[in-house]
């Protein structure tokens, strides 16, 4: 048995259907966990005693445990707690969540390179600590990490495949499923990680002019905020230097 | 009946133990091999083996751990070559793994300065020499914390070969939930296993990240 290009005719308008499937799970679940992770990180920053070590022992969980897991047991123990969400919303809801706690440690390294200074400034500047956050740290914190968001969105897009254990009719459930109908799993297979490859491709050069034009336009919105800055420091951080980690 | 199916529980959750943890430390010695063989051609000398190490890392980088596990195990019989579900699970991991490790092993070999390299082809050191007893050292440890975090991705990641029906703590649990009807047991049981795992390869880590603490490999 070799490589059949009808085969390839015949499973891409499938794997394009899943594509699509693909696609709108990544962008809603890494919708989710932006968001949440940034609460998470701010939660674990405000916090003491023990609803800080609660918060961070659950983070710690979630970041340890298989994610293929938490989705059987979102997918299966959500029902009884009379939640019935179809297999597409568990999904999101696992990646969300998942990913939110991977986020909000890199939003936490962001907030914790920002200098002592600027908190100083701020409580000199009498900003209650909502506006602290909200107009000096965040704005600085969020745009340092950007690449590094970036980096989990592209992580995030090669994860969903597992969605299709869960019956979420991605593009490798597609993939599978054509190959249990005609027993040719080669096709399928190969094409589902050759529009991975090409996805991830699209992804990093989405990524990386949207991390430029976003630094430029916060560049420019920051502008009175950048006035806080102290004479002596040196708060551009090399944002490449998180890419490693 | 309660003891019967915790002890049923049991069982089948210390079977699947066994097939994680194999999984887990032959998936990381492969990936350890591989990152660095791959680590260093890719800043090797010779074109072709920097070529070759390229495309490995983009590919296994660029596709998802979930689809190489597959297409070890579904599509590579197509070629006459059966893998057992237990050689395609640690060859998709390791493979997968390891070509993140590679990145890790090509970042902290040039994060090394130049002035290291200079300062070696002064004292007329060969290649080698200049590599294992300059380079290595002050690299290896650089590179530990985040092979650490690898291993945990890995361990993870184990738990999609449960879908190539290898019989692992994931799948055993799915069994157990097939068989009787519990859903929550099952799972939860599944989770607090897998976290002690992750304890546990921190734990190792910060073990031997001691072990190769800078300030005694110093040269």
């Amino acid at each position: 048995m070799t490589w059949d290009n009808h085969f390839v005719v015949m499973v891409f308008p499938y794997l394009l259907k899943g594509l699509q499937v693909t696609i709108i799970a990544t962008l809603c679940s890494f919708a989710v966990a932006v968001c949440l992770g940034l609460a998470i990180a701010v939660l674990e920053k405000i916090t003491r005693g023990p609803i800080f070590f609660l918060i961070s022992g659950v983070t710690h969980f979630i970041r340890g445990t298989p994610l293929l897991v938490q989705l059987f047991f979102l997918y299966y123990l959500l029902p009884y707690a009379n939640i019935t969400l179809p297999a597409f919303g568990c999904g999101i809801l696992g990646f969300g969540v998942h990913y939110a706690t991977y986020l909000s440690n890199v939003y936490k390294s962001g907030i914790e390179a920002i200098p002592v200074l600027q908190w100083e400034v701020s409580k000199a500047c009498n900003f209650s600590p909502f506006q602290t956050w909200r107009y000096v740290i965040l704005p600085q914190a969020i745009r340092s990490v950007l690449p590094v968001l970036g980096n989990y969105f592209i992580a995030l897009i090669k994860e969903t495949p597992l969605l299709s254990s869960i019956s979420v009719m991605e593009m490798m459930g597609e993939a599978s499923l054509f190959g249990d109908m005609h027993y040719r799993y080669l096709e399928p297979i190969t094409m589902v990680g050759v529009l991975f490859l090409a996805l991830g491709m699209v992804a990093r050069g989405c990524v990386g002019s949207m991390t430029r034009i976003l630094g430029v336009l916060r560049e420019k919105d920051d502008h009175s905020a950048s006035s806080l800055k102290g004479p002596y420091e040196n708060s551009k951080m090399d944002p490449s230097e998180n890419l490693i980690s | 009946m309660t003891e019967l199916v915790l002890s049923d529980l049991l069982r089948s959750v210390l079977r699947g133990l066994e097939i994680t943890v194999i999984l887990t430390i032959s998936g990381s010695i492969l990936a350890f091999v591989c990152a660095f063989v791959f680590g260093l051609g890719r800043v090797s000398r010779w074109r072709f083996i920097r070529v070759f190490s390229v495309c490995y890392i983009e590919l296994f980088r660029g596709t998802s751990v979930f689809v190489q596990v597959f297409w070890l195990y579904y599509a590579l019989p197509a070629f006459g070559l059966l893998l057992s579900p237990l050689l395609a699970g640690i060859l998709g991991l390791g493979l997968n793994v390891g070509a993140y490790g590679a990145e890790v092993v090509r970042s902290a070999v040039q994060a090394t300065g130049r002035d290291q390299y200079e300062a070696c082809c002064a004292l007329n050191f060969t290649r080698y020499q200049t590599f294992r007893y300059i380079i290595l050292p002050q690299a290896f440890p650089r590179m530990l914390p985040v092979f650490g975090n690898n291993m945990v991705e890995l361990m993870k990641a184990s738990s999609i070969v449960s879908l190539i029906s290898l019989s692992d703590i994931t799948f055993q649990a799915q069994q157990f939930r097939i068989r009787t009807g519990q859903t929550f047991l099952p799972f939860a049981v599944t989770l607090i296993v897998y976290f002690i795992l992750y304890l546990g390869i921190l734990f190792f880590i910060r073990s031997v990240t001691r072990l190769a603490n800078p300030q005694k490999v110093k040269v």
